[in-house]
Formats: C-alpha cells, sequence, structure tokens
C-alpha cells in the first residue's frame, strides 16, 4: 500500500468531522471519495496533506508514519496535491509557476545565486507545460488566465513534483462541463507520462467519479459508508439513497 | 541589453556627479546610497517575500553603532573589516529575532518588529557608557581599502574617495541582490508572498525562506547603516528609532516595491525632495504626509509604476506579444 489511514479522527469542538476512517490505497489505483456536503471529505483530505492534524488515528506514507507531518515533508515525500479552490501565484507567469514546483522537486531552492535558465529546471517546467496544454501561454500571469487554466496550472504544478501520489480535491469543481472531460483527459494521460503511482480525487461529479475511478469511497458523516468498485458502488442502495440521489449506469 | 540601459545611465549620472555637481549635491548622494543599499534589503522582505517590518532601524543601528564602536574604541579603522563586521552582527541578532517574527503575518509582523526595533532604541538610548546615549558616538573617519586619508580635508575626504567607496558598495549589493531575486531562491520567496499555502504544498517552507529573507535584508541594513556613519562622523539613537522605519517604508512606497529598482528611485527623490521642502519651509513631515497618502491613493506602484509599464502590465505585454 502506498497510503493507508487508520482510525482517523477529527473533532472540532463538539463536532466531529471524522470518526474512525481508514482506508487504504494502492499502486496503480484511481480512488475517489464521494459524499454530500459536510461528509468530511476535504477533512480527509487535509489529514492525508498534513495541511491540519488528526485528533486520532494515524497515516502511513511510503512506510513513512505522517500523521504529523506537514505538507511540505509530504511533497518531499512525493505526495502531491491540488485544491478545491484554485491555488495559485497570482503574480507569477505560468512558466515561473512550474519553475517553482521543479526548483522544489530538485532541492534547488536555497541556491541564492542559481540561474532559473537552469536547463533542468527549464526543460522540466516546459515538458509539464506541454503536458497541461499550457505552452502558448507560458509567459502569461496566472492571475490571466481562465478559470478551467487556472485549474489546469495548479493540477500542472502538483505534477511538475513528480509525486509518487497525488490528491485531487475536486479537480473540475467551478470549470464547464465541457471542459470537466478534457481535464480529466490530460490529467490521466499526464499521470501515466510522469509515472504517478496512485491518485486519490475527491469528486462531486458523478460521471467523472464512475468514468475514472477503480475505486469509490463513499463519506457519509465522517464515517465511510461504502469502499467498493464503481459497479459494487453503483448497486448499493444505501449510497445511491445517501450520496448519489438516483441509480446510474457504470460509463466503463 | 536594452535591460541594462537604465541602470547604466543611472550609473553613470551618479559616478558623474562629484565632477559635475556641487558638493553640497554630491554629499546629498552618500545618505542616498546608504540607503539604497538599506532598501535593497528592505525591499527583498517586502516586494519579494510580502512582509513589511516596521523595525529595520534596529539594523541599521547595529551597522552604524558597529562602525562607531570599532572605529573609536578598538582602533579598527578598515572600513572593508568594519562593513564585514557589521554584517555579520546584522545576521548574528537578525536570525533569532526573525526566528521570533517570521511566525507572524501582516500587521503582527510588523509590530513585533517595531518592539524589537523599540528595544534595542531604548538599549543604545540608556546604556550611555557604552553607546554615549542620546548624544551617540564618534564613528572616525575609516581607512578606505588600506589607505588613511584622515589628512585630507572632511568634504573633499567625502565627496572624493568616500564616495566611490559608497558606489563600489553600492554596485556589489545591487548586483548580489538582483542575482538573488532572480534565483531559484528569489522565486521562492515570490511563491511566499503570492501564496503561502500553495507554496508550502509545493514542498517549499515558508518560515524557512522567510527567515532567510528576513536575515539578507538584516545584513544589508546593517552594510547601509555602517555607511551612514562616516558622512556626519557621529552615531545616534535616531538612527534606531521608529521613525527612521517609517521613513525607509515611505522611500519603498514612494518608488514602488513592485519593482526592482523601485526603492532605490524612492530614496533618491526621498533625500533631495526632503533637503527641498525643508529649505522652503519648516513643515516638511505636513508635506511629505501629503504626499505619502497621494502616492498611496493615485499611484500605488510608486514612481516607477508611473514612469514605465508595471511588472503586471509589461507580463500582459509579453503574453500578447
Amino acid at each position: 500500500m502506498i497510503l493507508e489511514a487508520r482510525d482517523l479522527t477529527k473533532l472540532y469542538g463538539p463536532f466531529c468531522a471524522l470518526d474512525h476512517v481508514s482506508l487504504a490505497i494502492g499502486e496503480g489505483e484511481f480512488v475517489s471519495i464521494i459524499g454530500p456536503n459536510g461528509a468530511g471529505k476535504s477533512t480527509l483530505i487535509n489529514l492525508l496533506t498534513g495541511v491540519s492534524r488528526p485528533t486520532a488515528g494515524s497515516v502511513r506514507f511510503k512506510e513513512h508514519d505522517v500523521t504529523r507531518a506537514g505538507s511540505v515533508r509530504l511533497a518531499r515525500l512525493g505526495m502531491a496535491r491540488s485544491f478545491q479552490l484554485v491555488q495559485i501565484f497570482p503574480d507569477l507567469t505560468v512558466l515561473e509557476t512550474l519553475q517553482a514546483a521543479v526548483v522544489s522537486r530538485l532541492g534547488r531552492g536555497r541556491r541564492l545565486f542559481g540561474s532559473l535558465a537552469d536547463r533542468e529546471i527549464q526543460e522540466a517546467a516546459l515538458e509539464t507545460a506541454e503536458l497541461f496544454g499550457l505552452t502558448d501561454k507560458r509567459h502569461a500571469p496566472s492571475r490571466q488566465l481562465p478559470q478551467g487554466d487556472k485549474k489546469l496550472l495548479d493540477v500542472a504544478s502538483a505534477f511538475a513534483l513528480r509525486p509518487d501520489m497525488i490528491l485531487l480535491d475536486e479537480p473540475t469543481s467551478g470549470v464547464s462541463t465541457a471542459d470537466k472531460t478534457a481535464i480529466m483527459e490530460i490529467l490521466v494521460a499526464a499521470s501515466k507520462r510522469v509515472g504517478i503511482k496512485a491518485i486519490l480525487q475527491v469528486e462531486h461529479d458523478m460521471d467523472i467519479v464512475f468514468a475514472y475511478s477503480h475505486r469509490i469511497i463513499a463519506l457519509h458523516q465522517g464515517r465511510i459508508l461504502a469502499d467498493a468498485t464503481p459497479r459494487e458502488i453503483e448497486a448499493d442502495q444505501q449510497v445511491i439513497d445517501t450520496v448519489i440521489g438516483r441509480r446510474r449506469t457504470v460509463a466503463r | 541589453m536594452t535591460r541594462l540601459l537604465g541602470p547604466g545611465l543611472a550609473l553613470a549620472a551618479i559616478l558623474l556627479v562629484p565632477l559635475a555637481a556641487p558638493p553640497y549635491q554630491t554629499l546629498l548622494m552618500l545618505p542616498f546610497m546608504a540607503y539604497a543599499v538599506i532598501l535593497l534589503g528592505l525591499n527583498l522582505l517586502f516586494g519579494y517575500t510580502g512582509l513589511l517590518s516596521f523595525g529595520h532601524a534596529l539594523f541599521i543601528g547595529i551597522g552604524a553603532y558597529t562602525g562607531a564602536v570599532l572605529t573609536s574604541r578598538f582602533g579598527l579603522r578598515s572600513l572593508e573589516a568594519i562593513l564585514l563586521v557589521s554584517a555579520a552582527l546584522g545576521a548574528l541578532v537578525a536570525a533569532p529575532v526573525a526566528a521570533l517574527c517570521v511566525r507572524y503575518v501582516k500587521i503582527y509582523f510588523g509590530m513585533l518588529t517595531l518592539a524589537f526595533g523599540m528595544v534595542f532604541y531604548t538599549f543604545v538610548l540608556k546604556f550611555y557608557r557604552l553607546t554615549g546615549g542620546d548624544e551617540g558616538m564618534p564613528f572616525l573617519r575609516p581607512l578606505l581599502l588600506g589607505r588613511d586619508l584622515s589628512a585630507m580635508p572632511k568634504t573633499e575626504y567625502l565627496v572624493g574617495p568616500y564616495y566611490y567607496y559608497c558606489v563600489a558598495v553600492l554596485v556589489i549589493a545591487t548586483v548580489c541582490m538582483w542575482r538573488i531575486v532572480h534565483s531559484p531562491f528569489g522565486l521562492c520567496l515570490r511563491t511566499i508572498r503570492d501564496n503561502p499555502l500553495k507554496a508550502e504544498a509545493l514542498g517549499i517552507s515558508v518560515p524557512r525562506y522567510r527567515w532567510c529573507a528576513f536575515v539578507i535584508s538584516a545584513v544589508y541594513a546593517a552594510v547601509g547603516g555602517t555607511l551612514l556613519g562616516p558622512p556626519t562622523g557621529n552615531v545616534d539613537p535616531t538612527l534606531a528609532y521608529w521613525t527612521h522605519s517609517g521613513n525607509i517604508v515611505f522611500m519603498t512606497l514612494l518608488g514602488g516595491f513592485t519593482h526592482f529598482f523601485g526603492p532605490l528611485l524612492g530614496a533618491f527623490v526621498f533625500i533631495y525632495l526632503q533637503d527641498f521642502v525643508m529649505s522652503v519651509v519648516p513643515y516638511w513631515r505636513l508635506i511629505f504626509g501629503a504626499l505619502l497618502a497621494a502616492i498611496v491613493i493615485f499611484a500605488p506602484g510608486g514612481l516607477m509604476g508611473l514612469i514605465g509599464p508595471r511588472r503586471r502590465e509589461r507580463a500582459e505585454l509579453v503574453s500578447r506579444a
């Protein structure tokens, strides 16, 4: 298993956002977490990526105990993430954003007198820009990109870290329906090219979830309602009633 | 090459000032060059890292008092050695101060730096036997590159060898800072300024980079502070007072913190405008207060923002090209 969480619990005062959640993600898996608003999806992602710390429970990533590791250590261990609300560097260009990720991956950030024109940095940043179709916009300030491209850049910068695993918090939120599939196709193709071993995503769009996931974890009121294949989830009446809302047909 | 044209012309003009301008105007260039060094450092912290310090007079004071103590108490007169000791002491004091301050941002960071600045100000004011109290301490004329120029008349010394020494220090400081802000380190600072949450997600340790930026800016402030000493021949606690910190923030805003050379232009205009306004009316602070308000309201990009297209607009032009 590349990522393993055991009995994760998160309390906010008397409110229990996550209640003894355990999950495991293996190499080669694309796993989606679904659930209604307030189910604890973002809390779970935040605990897994070190943004917040659990009240109880543990997280292991690549055999390392990362329960109390912050985002920085996790990123260095090979776990990257994108955010539900697009997170970019508004005053940096697309290329600079990707260069920053490459600099971090290569551990060059401490070089006070180094050069960003370094071949390795440039090539890696441009390669990622190409993977995500951002080459033509590489000199554009991030703040001026259309929403779909901002989302792509957020994800692309995570990919530029060449992580073993990536956690995507609603990768298609705020994006037009037409762009959603395009983004997912780019993302899956880039994962293969980069060699990402596992993807965990939180997603509301059931078409996306069922089209791309190998496994689906349904959360409800801070607990795991189901952890099964799309076909099994599709047949689970409790999940349909609580999370999905209508019976659907698995796309593939 | 065209990018170097403006700075190159400015440098040529600076080199020609002692030959073309009267000594009084040339003498005003000395504090300008000292503040230019200070502001290069301050803007690494403010313009590039997003942390506004209201306590950098602390490090200016460290630089100035280091020079005064070394020349008048220890007989160390080599300015190169004094600058190195000042830089080292600036870094030494900045290390723990930064470790505490960079945990906070925005107004809390500003207030904490102000508090440390006030602690140092009180120290130099009250420890009379060590610092000379409110009378300050003499900063004896230092040796320049090992040359003892004490026989030279003061004005001749200041507008001649000392002037060009300051130019050299400013050029070295500018080149170093240019390299720093355009390095991978500088890029990481800009990610932190723009979005610390995202920077951390990319594996960039926000506190560590903020700490480094703070220490580097303190070193620059200490070096600049040392350069302020010889023209007056005396250092006093006002150098470390909080209004002095306010002045350098004003210079940065005046020139424009979004441009590398903005703070330097701000320092230049501030020095000469202050001198002019003071010679005309006694209420120079009134005039400068109004000017600051006008800049914030009408020209948030500072003078550099008015002169040329701002960075964002330039980037727009590049992306359209």
